[in-house]
């Protein structure tokens, strides 16, 4: 029985489970004299029969799915002819996954010997008697929990207590995909960075000056020795974000300010989806707005007034990312203005102060929690960003705090040295983990940094 | 027992002792709306000089929104408009050549809930003395909120933390800090919309305590729901029913021998 009808036929049984057991309890109302003696609702019977029914069945199926693969494998291995076990163990190896491709049908590395056609008909059968084995062991317990919940069915069973339970363990299971699916990133990510500081020692990758990534393939190019000094690619980061936090935070402020404290309700009813949809324009089309207009715009400008100016700057690509990330900080600011207690406005104008005194020494003040949330999510979106530099700020490491050059940053960088082909264990493709181990340790203090500010002033007002 | 010909439940008219010599301030046929719907219907009443006026009524009568056209905290709410005259020094503050700003500062106000600012307890008081210029140099302030914690019965407990966040006093104490933060900047009116409300009865006492002390400088208008707490601090009272001042006496007169039966109802205790 193939294992995708093995779980149709489950969900069935679940469904007559859950039917049986609602029925029963409904039975034991009518006979008792009404829902209301049954210590749970008929519906968490049913519940309880559908999840006794299909859980353990289910995880029954799973440990079959996660260990078929190798206890056929091992059998089959175990029935091969002596002369094949004598095989050195690679060479083993190598037949026995020729064995399984041609079981599966595919392409077989060598020419098929009898040998093999006879183990691959072996390893089937195996397979065969494996998947009946499986379904009959797990149809079984699907109906003997079913038919033992229904069994036990009685006016005072706790089903609803259980039924939560099993609901708090589904919450939980989904709340921790999320953490280990971070551990998992992070870790593999750890694991390649140190393969790279195997190759490139720690202290040249982190303060080394020089970033140019091209290794030689062959032993006779040219040119291409590998320098992996960082520092201008997070320099050149560090001055992206920086100018494009220029832009955004004061402007993402006193709009917030605006919105939130001085434009009527009609306006702001306009006005905010408006500035969202900013937050919405894919970052692409901002990068192409600032490699074809604003920055020839720089140039020409600069040139005007005397200037050099590179046809691809980091100030081009820093004022339009300023721009997309706007609306990050004026939303989540004007968000928190709003939610200051209105009782705090009222105690700053009864004691005479303006609209402007009390903004900036009052609520100001009391929202910077969320404000300094914002504009450092604000941050971390300008230090992910990708498209824009890729586009409007070049590629070359420029290590440079002048805004009129050409500069790149680490994500623009991972990119780059990912796209194409690549050998998994050079320098040039490792060095990607270590510029991302890198940014992540940094986005991560700056989460610290935001989570160590709001827990600081959160109780001011409450 | 004595028999008094009471006005009858339907009279909407004002009745009672309306004018004081030399008021401090002076309300003539004020109406307020919010939107099309009135909430204050021609009210006309003095306030005099250091005298408590406690406004008391059902829920719902329009005193709190009364209080606070007194000192134009009504323009904070978009869709409220106020007329009639509310004369204090002379002007009307609903004249358009009137600040908002200095008018404010001369009649303060201390809410239902203790709001301090999120900063110190000496930011909290030294703050509106700041913005308005009353004080140039740091022992200017030192003083403001010396003598402003010390009137309101609060110095004793806070010198020594002044430092600390007002958030962090006890409800009371937040209270008196209020009412330190209006009294800072030297007012003549302060309107009190129930300032007690939501304190325990020995912060409650303490207050009262202390309304009965500022009452030598200051006038105090003040909304209570509790008719205990009218008759304790208040010289003269108004009884406000469904947006119409139905009676207005001395507190004395007003809770002994009421004029209006509504009013003889309310205090009563027939409905509330």
């Amino acid at each position: 029985m193939s294992p995708l009808l093995l779980l149709l036929l489950l969900l069935v049984l679940s469904v007559a489970g859950y039917v049986m057991g609602q029925q029963k309890a409904l039975g034991l109302a009518k006979k008792t004299g009404g829902t209301r003696n049954l210590h749970s609702l008929p519906v968490y019977y049913g519940a309880l029969t559908a999840l006794w029914c299909c859980l353990p069945a289910f995880f029954m199926f799973l440990f079959w799915i996660a260990f078929e693969q190798s206890i056929i494998t091992g059998l089959m291995a175990a029935d091969l002819p002596e002369e094949a076990l004598a095989l050195p163990a690679a060479r083993l190896n190598v037949l026995i996954s020729d064995i399984q491709s041609l079981a599966s049908g595919n392409i077989v590395s060598g020419e098929v010997t009898p040998l093999m056609q006879k183990a691959a008909s072996h390893y089937l059968s195996l397979k065969g008697i494996g998947q009946m084995i499986t379904s009959v062991i797990v149809l079984a317990a699907a109906v003997t929990g079913m038919l033992l919940v229904h069994g036990r069915i009685r006016p005072d069973m706790r089903a609803r207590n259980q039924v939560e339970n099993a609901l708090m363990g589904l919450l939980i299971v989904c709340s921790t995909i999320a953490i280990f699916t971070t551990i998992g990133i992070v870790l593999s990510i750890l694991y390649e960075a140190v393969r790279f500081f195997q190759q490139i020692p720690v202290t040249d990758f982190l303060f080394g000056l020089d970033w140019s990534p091209q290794m030689a393939i062959r032993e006779d190019q040219v040119g291409s020795s590998g320098a992996f000094g960082a520092v201008p690619v997070f320099v050149g980061t560090i001055l992206i974000s920086a100018i494009a936090m220029f832009v955004a935070a004061p402007i993402g402020l006193l709009s917030a300010i605006y919105l939130s404290e001085y434009a009527d309700r009609r306006l702001r009813a306009v006005a905010k989806p408006l500035l969202e949809i900013l937050a919405g324009i894919p970052t692409v089309v901002y990068g192409f707005f600032a490699a074809l207009v604003v920055a020839p715009l720089i140039r020409n400008s600069g040139a005007q007034i005397g200037l050099d100016v590179s046809s691809e700057s980091a100030l081009a690509a820093g004022l339009v990312m300023g721009i997309m990330i706007i609306p990050f900080v004026s939303s989540l600011s004007d968000d928190v203005i709003n939610a200051v207690p209105q009782t705090l406005r009222d105690g700053a104008y009864s004691v005479g102060a303006t609209r402007s005194e009390t903004i900036k020494h009052v609520l100001v003040p009391a929202a910077l929690p969320g404000i300094v949330g914002g504009l450092l999510l604000a941050v971390s979106r300008a230090i992910g960003e990708t498209m824009i530099v890729v586009m409007a700020a070049g590629l070359s490491a420029n290590m440079t705090a002048n805004p009129l050059q050409a500069v790149t940053t680490v994500t623009v960088q991972i990119v780059t040295l990912l796209v194409g082909d690549q050998e998994f264990d050079s320098p040039k493709t490792l060095a990607a983990f270590a510029l991302g181990l890198v940014l992540f340790i940094g986005t991560l203090f700056l989460n610290i940094i935001a989570l160590t500010v709001v827990r600081k002033y959160r109780e001011r007002y409450e | 027992m004595e028999k008094r010909n009471l006005a009858p439940r339907d009279s909407r008219k004002t009745i009672g002792i309306v004018n004081v010599p030399n008021p401090r301030m002076v309300c003539r046929n004020v109406n307020v709306y919010y939107d099309d719907k009135q909430a204050i219907r021609n009210v006309t009443i003095d306030i005099g000089c250091n005298e408590v006026l406690s406004m008391i009524g059902p829920s719902g009568c329009g005193k709190s929104t009364f209080l606070r056209c007194l000192n134009r905290m009504n323009d904070t709410i978009d869709n409220c408009r106020v007329e009639g005259d509310i004369i204090f020094e002379g002007n009307d503050i609903y004249d358009p050549s009137v600040d908002v700003v200095p008018l404010r500062a001369q009649v303060g106000m201390v809410f239902q809930k203790p709001n301090p600012f999120p900063k110190s307890i000496y930011e909290n008081i030294a703050w509106a003395p700041k913005i308005h210029g009353i004080v140039e140099s740091k022992s200017d302030a030192d003083e403001i909120v010396e003598t402003s914690l010390v009137k309101a019965g609060l110095w004793e407990e806070v010198k020594d933390r002044l430092d600390q966040p007002g958030t962090g006093l006890s409800g009371g104490q937040q209270q008196r800090l209020c009412i330190a933060r209006a009294i800072a900047v030297s007012p003549e009116v302060i309107l009190m919309d129930e300032p007690c409300s939501a304190l325990d009865p020995i912060a409650t006492a303490k207050i009262e305590d202390l309304i009965e002390e500022l009452r030598s400088q200051y006038t105090i208008a003040i909304v209570t729901h509790s008719m205990q707490q009218a008759a304790r601090v208040s010289q003269r009272t108004a009884f406000f029913h469904l947006g119409d001042l139905i009676e207005v006496g001395k507190t004395d007169d007003v809770f002994t021998k009421p004029l209006h039966q509504l009013t003889e109802d309310y205090i009563t205790g027939r409905y509330g």
